[in-house]
């Protein structure tokens, strides 16, 4: 691995391997068939810090740069996705809170995380999906109070939220500029959580359904100024985007080191298949885009961490290491044959997992519009 | 220091409310050929309370003496009590060697006496050898989790003292000595010196198993077996033997079994007259454990599975069919 | 409560190799861990602390290495680390190595209990532990599977080959522990961090006072390796194999029947 690390990231990485290795990957089959969100695995990764890496230490948070985060996030994924996903979704949420949120907000949000509370990313509606803008859950002010109506589809950890960051629009015609975003309790009368779904892959991670009927948030529950939402929800985006390279990155790299496992030890013709150059090749390829999808992954992280603009790095980084980790899983069961194709070998679930992260925080086509927008402003 | 002045081999007779520990009696057997190499004398100490019976049995057992140390202070093993009679009896006696079993309490004690004597101690030794040169006692233990084996000796300081694995070495019907001296010792431990209390015992619970490191025939199994489920035929055919099941550490660590099933160094040492392993591969923190069976059959699909190198019957086949149809031809030759 | 846990960095057996021609270890490649069982003694004494109070020493004599070890065992709850390092001490038995320990644990101040584990990877012997407790003239309880203090009294159920058993013991006081409930915690992200930075006190055998220089090392051992080699294996025997499981299962009981094995 070409990456220079620091002693800190290589002792932090050593320890969520050693966190992975014995704690989750021995049960990531079971909970996976069964489609189970692993509560006590973490409970047990939010005891070490694992779902609050990116809050500040004033709030008990582990206080990680973006660099760092990336490469932990790798490793966390590399053992399981789902897990790594559950651990990082509610610091999303809070990306935006503390960017654009009160003192108050920010102090409420990071101190539940860091308590080991799920904060869910409410932002995809039903017939929205990549298109923000077309969100119909929508807001009202009555009084001293905003009322929210509406649904949003497809949220991480929303079963186990005690907050949800809602974006809600006060006019579905005023497109993004319409877009708000609510802190709302999830005791709040009027929050309901839909049915769960049931993914094709990431199944350690929960996935629902929420709704919200006539639910009343207090005014200082908006998050900066009204009409923010969008840009909101694109900055903390930013952010999940090179998060979700460094996870897949970490899929990749897992794939590749089962087939290179695997390769070594099978002999149909008396010779390991990794002698076999139309073997090797697929492993060099492998190898080389996942180099490449870390790299991206990891300058994304650095300009984050400079606090530059990253839409379209970040937009990169994602896109590539999403399609890196759809390649690199599905040539990993090529290389297992039957037993990739098995539930038995961990590398079907591999392949599973990876689909989605081209899916999710925007497609990646999606991710090129953004690309591309950018590219041609420049 | 004069090493001359050290003469005799002693075995300390570990008693329990059973009588006398098994391995203090193998201990007496192997002890008797270091005794008779060293044309030395073969002396058992037994410290406790009412010991008339475990007397009668360890001068049965080819010992040349008997020291014994009965007082009610004794019924109730006490790190401090014990370590205070042992090092009076080894500053009065001045022994060359002093064995004891690698148990609980052996352990316990050994250490912090060599401590006070300002000797060297050996523990959970598995090989013994007496060099007659040196007239050293050349000690074997696994280390490093069995990957080694670790040759060691005393060889400045008596007495040399050492604990021995159980199952390590077989009792052998000894020769009973004419006139065996035994001779009753009054040791008083003050009170005051005993710094700990045992103030309740909790017995395992009850089960009619035979002990691994005490059956005669062991049928053991492994990270073959992999549902709880497929362990039955496994537990019918040490049964049918009458004997008992034992696992390999990937079974406890799924929690199925606990440690004292385990065969292998950082488990117990077995044996057997007859070891059966059932899909084992034999790893050699298993073998080592197990390799001083008298007879080794292993049960493999690989050929050229390393337990292989160790039996004496290589019964190459699925586990999962062979046992089924061996408890079935066992019952029709039995019929 | 003042507390010292007694550790010992160890090459990672499951790593470990033997050269087959001198019958050595080759310690080159393999990880050093810090002793498993040690890990559990450090949890054991963290407990302890949250229960009662007070602090947490860890002290081990080592390789200048050691102290990466060290540092672990502070990112898991131990407050101060000392490590002793000095050619002296090398090559040192149960005996040398008890008492350079348990001289250091003097010299650093008056403490409860010393918590160690039931013993080490490499040398397997858990002789260090009763050996502190004599040179420290304390009493000693091993095979502690859970402990706690009552009356002024160290209270701990110890694991026995038959069971358990209840054993209350005056303070000060040495506890070996097993792994049983004992499991080591993870460190935290934070204190990982923060074990990294901190500092740990390092003594040569200068340093500790009244220490006998004939007691430590080799000169202060009473026992020495002389020889070490790969655990044996043995010849290949009878091969038993049919057309199918079942025959060979047959086969297999008349051998044994006809053996007079069964």
């Amino acid at each position: 691995m070409a990456i220079i690390l620091t002693e800190e990231q290589k002792e932090l990485k050593a320890l969520i391997k050693e966190f992975m290795e014995n704690e989750v990957i021995p049960y990531a089959q079971e909970y996976d068939e069964r489609g189970e969100f692993p509560e006590e695995i973490l409970k047990k990764a939010h005891e070490m810090g694992l779902g609050c890496m990116n809050i500040e230490e004033e709030f008990g948070g582990s206080g990680l740069d973006n660099e760092t985060m990336a490469v932990l996030i790798e490793e966390m994924a590399y053992g399981e996705a789902g897990v790594s996903t559950s651990l990082t979704v509610s610091g999303l949420a809070y990306e935006c809170v503390r960017d654009f949120g009160s003192q108050e907000q920010k102090k409420l949000i990071a101190e539940a995380i860091v308590a080991g509370k799920y904060v869910s990313f409410a932002l995809t509606e039903a017939d929205a999906g990549s298109n923000a803008g077309a969100a119909r859950c929508s807001y009202a002010l009555d009084g001293d109070e905003y009322v929210i109506n509406g649904s949003k589809a497809f949220i991480t950890n929303a079963s186990y939220a005690d907050y949800h960051l809602v974006f809600a629009t006060k006019d579905p015609a005023l497109g993004v500029r319409g877009l708000s975003a609510f802190i709302v309790a999830n005791d709040t009368p009027g929050v309901s959580r839909g049915k769960k779904e049931n993914k094709m892959g990431l199944r350690l991670s929960n996935t629902s359904d929420l709704h919200f009927d006539n639910v009343r948030v207090s005014k200082d529950m908006l998050v900066g100024k009204e009409g923010l939402g969008f840009k909101m929800a694109m900055t903390s985006l930013d952010v999940g985007r090179i998060l979700i390279g460094a996870a897949a990155t970490g899929i990749a790299q897992r794939a590749l080191d089962e087939s290179v496992k695997y390769a070594k030890q099978r002999s149909p013709f008396g010779q390991p298949i990794a002698t076999h150059q139309a073997v090797q090749f697929i492993i060099a390829d492998m190898a080389i885009e996942i180099e490449a999808a870390r790299l991206l992954t990891k300058n994304a992280a650095i300009l984050k961490d400079k606090g530059m603009r990253i839409s379209k790095e970040a937009a990169i980084a994602k896109s590539f290491s999403s399609d890196v980790a759809m390649k690199a899983t599905t040539d990993a069961v090529q290389i297992l044959g039957g037993y990739g194709y098995s539930k038995e070998y961990p590398v079907e679930k591999l392949m599973r997992d990876a689909k989605v992260y081209q899916i999710f925080e925007g497609t990646n086509q999606i991710q090129r519009i953004v690309i591309s927008g950018a590219v041609l402003k420049e | 220091m004069d090493k001359s002045l050290y003469k005799n081999i002693w075995v300390y007779v570990e008693t329990t409310e059973d009588g006398i520990a098994k391995v203090s009696l193998e201990l007496l057997s192997e002890a008797r050929k270091i005794a008779d190499a060293a044309a030395e004398k073969l002396v058992a100490v037994l410290v406790g309370s009412d010991l008339d019976a475990a007397v009668e049995t360890v001068c049965d057992s080819g010992v040349d003496e008997v020291i014994v140390v009965d007082a009610k202070t004794y019924q109730t093993y006490s790190t401090d009590a014990y370590t205070f009679v042992f090092a009076q009896l080894c500053k009065k006696y001045k022994p060359s060697v002093l064995f004891m079993g690698a148990t609980d309490n052996g352990k316990d004690f050994a250490p912090r006496l060599a401590c006070r004597l300002n000797t060297g101690a050996i523990a959970d030794t598995t090989e013994l050898y007496y060099n007659p040169e040196t007239k050293d006692v050349e000690w074997t233990k696994p280390a490093f989790g069995g990957n080694l084996m670790a040759t060691i000796v005393c060889d400045e300081t008596r007495p040399q003292i050492g604990t021995i694995r159980r199952g390590v070495f077989k009792i052998m019907p000894a020769e009973k000595k004419q006139d065996v001296v035994i001779t009753q010792e009054d040791i008083a431990t003050p009170q005051e010196m005993i710094r700990t209390l045992v103030k309740e015992v909790i017995a395992e619970k009850a089960t009619k198993d035979i002990k691994i490191e005490d059956a005669e025939v062991i049928v053991a199994i492994g990270r073959g077996v992999k549902e709880q489920e497929q362990t039955a035929m496994f537990a019918e055919l040490a049964e049918m033997l009458g004997g008992a099941l034992a696992v390999t550490r990937p079974l406890v660590d799924k929690e199925w079994y606990t440690a004292k099933c385990q065969i292998g160094q950082s488990g117990k040492m077995v044996s057997p007259k007859l070891y059966i392993g059932c899909g084992i591969s034999g790893a050699v923190q298993h073998t080592a454990g197990m390799c001083s069976s008298d007879v080794i059959v292993a049960i493999n699909t690989d050929a050229s599975a390393p337990i292989f190198g160790v039996a004496d019957y290589a019964v190459v086949g699925d586990m999962f069919e062979v046992v089924p149809a061996l408890i079935d031809e066992l019952k029709k030759i039995r019929q | 409560m003042n507390i010292l846990v007694c550790v010992k960095q160890v090459p990672d057996t499951e790593e470990i190799k033997i050269d087959p021609i001198t019958g050595s270890l080759i310690r080159e490649g393999v990880a050093a861990i810090l002793n498993p069982l040690d890990a559990c003694a450090l949890e054991a004494a963290v407990r302890l602390k949250e229960a009662y109070g007070g602090k947490v020493t860890v002290l081990s004599m080592g390789p200048p290495q050691a102290k990466e070890a060290l540092k672990q065992c502070v990112a898991v709850g131990a407050d101060e680390a000392v490590l002793i390092t000095d050619r002296a001490f090398k090559d040192a038995d149960t005996l040398a190595t008890s008492y350079a320990l348990s001289m250091t644990a003097k010299q650093l101040g008056e403490f409860d209990v010393i918590v160690c584990g039931k013993h080490t990877l490499d040398g397997e012997t858990g002789q260090v532990g009763p050996q502190i407790a004599e040179h420290m003239d304390w009493s000693q309880v091993t095979h502690v599977m859970d402990m706690k203090v009552e009356e002024g009294k160290l209270v701990a159920v110890r694991e026995m080959e038959d069971g358990r058993e209840v054993v209350e013991a005056t303070l000060p006081c040495v506890a070996s522990v097993t792994k049983a409930s004992y499991t080591p915690r993870y460190p935290t992200i934070k204190s990982k961090l923060a074990a990294g930075k901190k500092e740990i006190l390092t003594l040569s055998a200068d340093e500790i006072k009244n220490l006998d220089k004939e007691r430590i090392g080799m000169s202060g051992s009473r026992t020495k390796v002389a020889k070490s080699f790969s655990a044996p294996t043995g010849q290949a025997g009878m091969v038993i194999q049919e057309e199918t499981g079942e025959a060979t299962g047959r086969k297999l009981a008349r051998i044994l029947h006809e053996a007079k094995l069964v």
